[in-house]
């Protein structure tokens, strides 16, 4: 089983939604309860990445028997320099979205996290594209 | 808590396992539990769409911060309850845990 969703900049209300729909994918194919609950972290926090920083992107997950693969692709700035994105509290998000709750520095460190093998790519003015995979497991994080 | 009922009067006797008091929406996703009570400043529907994911019971909302109509909206689509206390966030946690709320 394969879903995208189109995640639009800035938009807050509807922001969330993908994820949303991905958590209740996962449950009705009966993933177990810890993998729900870490795709739906790594699903959120990717997709609010795009929704803060770039112009327009997808958010899709690949549902598979032992695993599942989110990945977030997006038109956008890029990221500098990526391991001070990976670091815990750096952020570049604007004021108004930190009023917001968001802008912790915690997105890309969330996912690493609470994923089991990443892979990130990113070019400056063009896109980032980034690639999880989570195992089905009831252990782990 | 003297607070008050923005939506759910009828389900306010639900049970919550535990209790996470944050003004930030990832550490709200990150370590609340299920079927906890959320208890936030937050009154943007971010705020509800991560109630929605964590399968948090109820949101408790801080400072008397109310939320706007889309996010009471938001709530009644994912049955989750609103409340509104003048309290902060400190006192309201205290408050709770004295009474045999734990943390999530």
């Amino acid at each position: 089983m394969e879903m995208t969703f189109d995640v639009k900049s800035m938009d807050f209300k509807r922001a969330g939604e993908a994820a949303g729909k991905i958590k209740k994918a996962l449950q009705l194919v009966g993933m177990e309860i810890d993998t729900v609950r870490r795709a739906v972290i790594v699903a959120y926090e990717a997709e609010m990445n795009i929704v803060i920083h770039a112009r327009q992107g997808t958010l899709t997950a690949k549902v598979h028997p032992d695993r599942l693969e989110i990945e977030a692709n997006d038109e956008g700035p890029g990221i500098p320099d990526i391991d001070l994105a990976f670091q815990e509290g750096y952020s570049t998000a604007p004021e108004h979205v930190r009023e917001m709750g968001f802008g912790a520095g915690m997105g890309l460190p969330n996912i690493k996290r609470f994923s089991d093998d990443l892979e990130i790519e990113s070019k400056i003015d063009v896109g980032t594209q980034l690639k999880t995979i989570i195992y089905n497991q009831t252990s782990g994080e | 808590m003297h607070a008050e009922v923005i939506y759910g009067e009828e389900m306010l006797d639900i049970d919550v396992s535990s209790g996470f008091g944050c003004d930030l929406i990832s550490d709200s996703l990150c370590f609340s539990r299920p079927d906890c009570l959320l208890i936030t400043g937050l009154t943007n529907v971010q705020i509800v769409r991560v109630a929605d994911m964590v399968e948090a019971r109820a949101i408790m909302f801080v400072r008397g911060k109310r939320p706007g109509e889309d996010v009471i909206q938001l709530a009644k689509e994912n049955r989750i309850p609103l409340l509104v206390t003048k309290r902060f966030l400190f006192e309201s946690c205290g408050i709770l845990y004295q009474q045999g709320l734990h943390s999530s």
